[in-house]
């Protein structure tokens, strides 16, 4: 993860031009890190897209939705290997995808170098310790130390 | 930018005006007193961006608590607990309503940015991202909020 990166030149916002006078979307930039994280978006993006509004649907929607939801259907879920890499697919993408986003809006909003640097290594401190805790917990998670529960 | 000017002057003056769209440019006089209602590529930026901030804080939060799961059942249990309220099944739906705005809004942005031609669409496609959000929305809106009025016992 990246401590310090180049400053954009021009504020995210909507840039003008394009044929009716306003553009769309983030201008793409130039080269290096912030390029690969352009880009990185953009693919991950396509991903969660399957992964993240999937799992929303299954989870929050479909079929009596989070009502159904408790330890046991977790047990039952994580007990197919298809469900353990889905989640910690989206543990992964949705994490580097959200502490990223976080990292452009602070671009915007907290200009000293100082406090900006504060704040992305909180987020990136955070996500990591999220990434490391949720990576654990999906691939260690063992319903049968709690005989009868399932 | 085709800068045609001849004097250096000019050239930096007529790429700033043309960089920015010509914003600068005076209100026609029907447009003085009337309300400013943005781009709806304005519009969907914020939303996105707004949408964007939402999930990941939750996302920080779910992490822990779908961890909890590695203590048994009576801690992950208690913990889900919490859906059993209407107000966070109202934040629920707003989770699931931001989720699959985000995604329909980032198809849009990735349209524009992978085929530029289409920005020249950007009325009709904020329009039709707009529509497929309310359209996706009418069921899952339905869903869980029938699940939230039998929640409190309304249905």
């Amino acid at each position: 993860m990246a401590v310090e990166t180049k400053e954009r030149a021009a504020t995210s916002a909507p840039r003008s031009g394009g044929p009716l006078g306003y553009g769309a979307g983030r201008e793409r930039p130039s080269g290096g890190f912030e390029l690969w994280t352009w880009l990185f978006m953009r693919i991950s993006g396509i991903v969660l897209l399957f992964l993240a509004v999937g799992h929303v649907l299954i989870m929050h929607v479909l079929d009596e939705g989070i009502e159904r939801v408790d330890f046991n259907f977790v047990a039952v879920r994580w007990d197919d290997v298809f469900w353990r890499t889905w989640d910690w697919a989206l543990l992964s993408l949705a994490l580097i995808h959200g502490v990223n986003g976080l990292r452009v809006v602070v671009q915007d909003y907290v200009k000293p170098a100082g406090a900006r640097f504060a704040v992305n290594m909180v987020f990136y401190t955070l996500g990591f310790i999220l990434f490391v805790l949720g990576t654990v917990v999906v691939f260690t998670f063992d319903p049968s130390q709690w005989v009868g529960a399932v | 930018m085709a800068a045609t000017g001849r004097t250096a002057g000019r050239v930096t003056l007529r790429g700033t005006l043309a960089a920015n769209g010509g914003t600068h440019v005076a209100k026609r006089r029907s447009d003085v007193g009337t309300l400013y209602r943005g781009s709806p590529g304005q519009w969907s930026w914020i939303a996105h961006r707004i949408t964007g901030v939402a999930i990941v804080l939750f996302l920080f939060i779910h992490i822990v608590d779908t961890a909890v799961v590695g203590w048994g059942p009576e801690a992950y249990n208690r913990v889900e607990s919490v859906y059993q309220n209407w107000f966070v099944r109202l934040l629920e739906l707003g989770l699931v309503a931001a989720v699959v705005y985000h995604a329909l809004n980032g198809v849009k942005i990735m349209l524009f940015d992978f085929w530029p031609s289409t920005t020249r669409h950007m009325k009709g496609l904020s329009l039709a991202t707009t529509g497929l959000f309310v359209i996706a929305m009418i069921p899952i809106t339905w869903i869980i909020g029938k699940a939230t009025l039998e929640l409190v016992g309304w249905l």
